[in-house]
């Protein structure tokens, strides 16, 4: 056996290792892993390794259609023998399906996906994401069933070797699996640490007691030790954790709560310090050892982190939806190489002449069809509205209108929730912009970081743009059209580099509001200061936006207003 | 439960006992108002909203299991109960009857609106140049259940036809030239997570229940969904053994409970009660009023109670009102909670 055990500094490229030899072991019991990876030489190796699967490999695309997947007609052989033939699907037979460009799945694969994975036939799915930006991810109700996501992004090449047991020694782990004992306390353990980590629901624990068996099944172990907890803790939770444990003497962060713990008193915090079964400090580490290092920022932009903006990011189905549309019924048509045939719909239009044409011909083939029975796809394109809020939350705006501007924004809000538009919230301050909310239909979301949006700083009015920029250009590529509400003073004093000075601050917002009037999106700006100036109406100039003074106290106008202008 | 899934794949190879439902840890409102919809399927179904993992996809397909099975007609597609009910089109020529599980069919996202309605079956087109139907989900789905997962993500053209199946529970089709009507009453059973986005207020209105879930909160009841979910998984046949018991105690007492439901008296004061709660909390339409009464009718059933009486009305008001609610789409409290208030003021 190759001692792969890594430390608890181990690189992402070790813990990948390890999470595919567990795979190896238990593929159904776990489910699959989300490999999160550019494609390049070190995704190629990993891939290499797959085979190792005790399944046959099969690779699918996110196209992929249910009669593929699920068995369905096979259309060639069924014209030539005259009667139904069935091609099976992959769903058939327990196979290890590898899905690349797992970023661009639609929900509708991911569901049925889902579905196979539940329905509990043994198969296994390997996601290779290959996003470029953090809110590119496989779905989150897929990536949630597969136990292991391993990122490889920041991987060299060069450290990049395949370490695996021996095919024999995973033989006889497999083998050993089932004979596996895992001690009670140990499985509280594993509990009680997913709760400190802030990862909700059942499945996580469960894929970690399953990778403790599967590691100690490798070591040919009857019982998981420590190790293998650690170990398995590290692999699952740490790229699932929402919240780093408080200090590990004192869990509970409540200084008021020395009192015998009250039983009503259960987040996930008190959960850990009322039972006194406080996990073991070295699994604790292990874990926090390998979070992810931008864990704090993605904590601050999204309390569930590993592709919990997919769906509403237009990541993967909106993208579809708006390339393809929704579908229409087919119509006539004449094949011109660019439209697709609808074959189950030119199938239906000649059938009913089937027999009739069969008398009228000589010869007998099976199946007779006429061009005026082909019929053509049709999808009918409409791309959702993403509205960008991008606001002014810097010392000057703040003090004099922000409190009317944000129920200017709320009001827009419901607007949209009307229409089902997405939204996205931009907001700066001090030296820089960030985004407060990527695009989302959850308004819920929107109105709590609106409502948390703090105020003060100078005003980096060319940061705001460039933000809002990037986010109206990342929303174009997805398919929906962008609008663009700002909602500032105009007053920029801080320069794209961060650095103050009115000139340069004014020449950089110039600048990208050039670029941005170039998008041509419907935009507007609402000038909130407390007396409208010029600064604003030149901004609107720049951008080729409206200019709509906030007036005062009537937060119902504005938004009427706003939507005119941005509906154009 | 095969949804888009072609049934022979299953019969090929029989999928092992879903998990039973009496054994998921804790979840009672949900468990309660699965069985409350079993005991009068005319409550209008139950939207389950929570986080991923709490165990909503499994309470679903343990119902299958639990639910009592239904008299069919052998080889009719909309699993009517007499051969007379049966629809012409289907050319039922066996009428022998014979029991069946209570069908648990999946509808799933991006499934098409053919799959759905039903449409031309082209085999039959293509080997005898007839013309006849081939029914879709909502045929199966007659007097069952209809799970949808993420329901929240289900596309509006679905959505639209979902609608008004739901409302009538007569499917019609017209396409291709066939005119098809058949029955379609099933219990619409919806799952999702709020935060990737809003379900229509149409359709949300059709749910006669709706819970909201969330992972249990003590160490002891999570280690104990670990520790029985391990057990079903190693340990199978002393599991199933185990719970298929309780799951027929259960079903018994729905099978009880369905037969006393119509002797459940209901008061004039529980009428005034049931209006009082709805105008306080100025619930949209008389539907809130309807669903609370029935749903308090039947969980009085399973209770064993003879009348309905207040305790019954508060512990489903929470269930049966808080998604009817004029919504304020920005308010993040939760409904759940102002029903709860008002419960607690109009009915002391």
């Amino acid at each position: 056996m190759i001692n792969t055990a890594p430390t608890a500094h181990s690189s992402d490229w070790d813990r990948a290792l390890r999470a595919l030899s567990a795979l190896m072991v238990d593929p159904a019991g776990l489910g699959g892993m989300v490999v999160r990876a550019r494609p390049g030489p070190v995704r190629q190796r990993l891939e290499g390794a797959l085979p190792g699967l005790p399944l046959p490999l099969r690779r699918i695309h996110p196209g992929l259609d249910d009669a593929q997947l699920f068995g369905g007609l096979n259309v060639a052989a069924s014209l030539a023998a005259g009667h139904m033939i069935r091609d099976p699907g992959l769903a058939e037979t327990p196979c290890a399906l590898v899905l690349p460009m797992a970023e661009r799945t639609p929900a509708a694969l991911a569901a049925r996906l889902s579905q196979l994975l539940d329905s509990g036939r043994g198969h296994c799915i390997v996601l290779l994401d290959e996003g470029a930006e953090p809110e590119e991810t496989a779905p989150a109700s897929l990536s949630d069933r597969l136990a292991f996501f391993a990122d490889l992004s920041a991987v060299r090449p060069a450290d990049a070797a395949i370490r695996l047991p021996a095919p024999a020694d995973l033989d006889s782990a497999r083998r050993h699996l089932d004979r596996v004992q895992t001690p009670s306390d140990d499985l509280t353990q594993l509990v009680l640490l997913a709760a400190r980590f802030g990862i909700d629901g059942a499945r996580a624990p469960m894929f970690a007691l399953r990778c403790a068996r599967a590691l100690a099944a490798l070591d040919g172990k009857d019982n998981t030790t420590q190790d293998h907890l650690r170990e398995a803790a590290q692999l699952i939770y740490a790229p699932l954790a929402t919240q780093i444990p408080e200090d590990d003497e004192r869990p509970d962060p409540d200084p008021d709560h020395d009192a015998p713990p009250d039983p009503a008193d259960t987040d996930a915090d008190s959960v850990a310090s009322d039972t006194g079964q406080i996990p073991d400090d070295l699994l604790v580490q292990a874990v926090a050892a390998c979070l992810p290092a931008d864990l704090l920022m993605r904590l601050e932009r999204s309390s569930q982190p590993r592709g919990s903006h997919a769906a509403g990011s237009g990541a993967g189905f909106k993208r579809q939806a708006n390339r393809r549309g929704r579908p229409l019924p087919s119509r006539p048509g004449r094949i011109d190489g660019r439209a697709r045939i609808d074959v189950i719909a030119t199938l239906r239009a000649a059938a009913p002449w089937q027999t009739l044409r069969r008398k009228a011909r000589e010869s007998h083939p099976q199946l007779i069809i006429l061009p005026a029975d082909i019929r053509l796809r049709r999808f009918e394109d409409r791309s959702d509205r993403l509205l960008i809020f991008a606001v002014d939350a810097s010392g000057s705006a703040a003090l004099s209108r922000m409190a009317e501007a944000k129920g200017a924004i709320e009001m827009l809000l419901a607007q949209a929730y009307a229409k089902r538009d997405q939204v996205a919230l931009v907001a700066f301050r001090g030296s820089g912009a960030e985004v407060l909310l990527p695009p989302t239909r959850s308004l819920v979301q929107a109105k709590r970081r609106l409502t948390a949006l703090p105020g003060g700083g100078g005003t980096p009015l060319a940061s705001g743009l460039r933000a809002a920029f990037d986010m109206a250009l990342h929303g174009q590529r997805v398919g929906l059209s962008p609008s663009i509400a700002f909602l500032t003073d105009g007053r920029g004093n801080i320069g794209l580099d961060g650095a103050p000075g009115r000139t340069q601050a004014r020449e950089d917002a110039q600048t990208i509001a050039r670029l941005l009037s170039g998008l041509r999106l419907p935009s507007v700006v609402i000038d909130i200061a407390p007396r409208p100036g010029p600064e604003s109406a030149a901004l609107a100039g720049w951008l080729n936006a409206q200019y709509l003074p906030l007036p005062r106290a009537d937060a119902s106008r504005i938004s009427a207003a706003a939507d005119a202008a941005l509906t154009r | 439960m095969d949804g888009q899934i072609p049934s022979q794949c299953f019969r090929n190879n029989l999928m092992t006992n879903p998990f039973p439902f009496s054994a998921i840890v804790g979840q009672d409102q949900m468990k309660t108002a699965m069985i409350l919809t079993a005991i009068d399927p005319g409550l209008g179904g139950v939207l389950v909203f929570g986080d991923r993992g709490t165990g909503k996809s499994t309470a679903v397909r343990a119902l299958a299991a639990l639910l009592p099975p239904i008299t069919v007609v052998q080889g009719c597609p909309v699993n009517s109960e007499a051969p007379q009910d049966c629809p012409v089109w289907a050319n039922v020529t066996d009428h022998t009857t014979t029991e069946r599980p209570t069908p648990v069919v999946d509808l799933p996202l991006g499934v098409t609106e053919d799959r759905v309605t039903g449409a031309l079956d082209i085999e039959r087109a293509l080997a005898h140049g007839e013309k006849s139907f081939e029914p879709g989900l909502l045929a199966r789905a007659n007097r069952g259940y209809l799970y949808i997962d993420e329901v929240n993500l289900l596309e509006d053209h679905i959505v639209d036809l979902l609608l008004d199946v739901a409302q009538s529970g007569i499917n019609t089709v017209e396409r291709e030239g066939l005119s098809i009507r058949h029955a379609a009453r099933f219990v619409l059973v919806g799952s999702g997570n709020p935060e990737e986005g809003e379900l229509r207020p149409q359709l949300l209105d059709r749910f006669g229940l709706s819970v909201e879930v969330a992972s249990p909160n003590t160490v002891e009841e999570r280690v104990e969904v670990i520790r029985r979910r391990d057990a079903y998984d190693r340990d199978h046949a002393a599991f199933m053994a185990k719970w298929q018991a309780e799951d027929a105690t259960l079903r018994d007492a729905i099978l009880a409970a369905r037969a006393a439901l119509p002797q459940v008296e209901t008061s004039d004061e529980i009428l005034h009660d049931c209006a009082h709660l709805s105008l306080a909390l100025g619930a949209d339409g008389l539907r809130g009023e309807l669903t609370l009464l029935r749903a308090a009718r039947a969980l009085a059933a399973l209770r064993g109670a003879g009348r309905i009486d207040r305790a019954h009305l508060r512990d489903i008001a929470p269930l049966a009102l808080s998604h009817r609610l004029r919504r304020d789409p920005l308010d993040d409290a939760g409904s759940s909670a102002r029903v709860a208030r008002t419960v607690a003021d109009t009915l002391p």
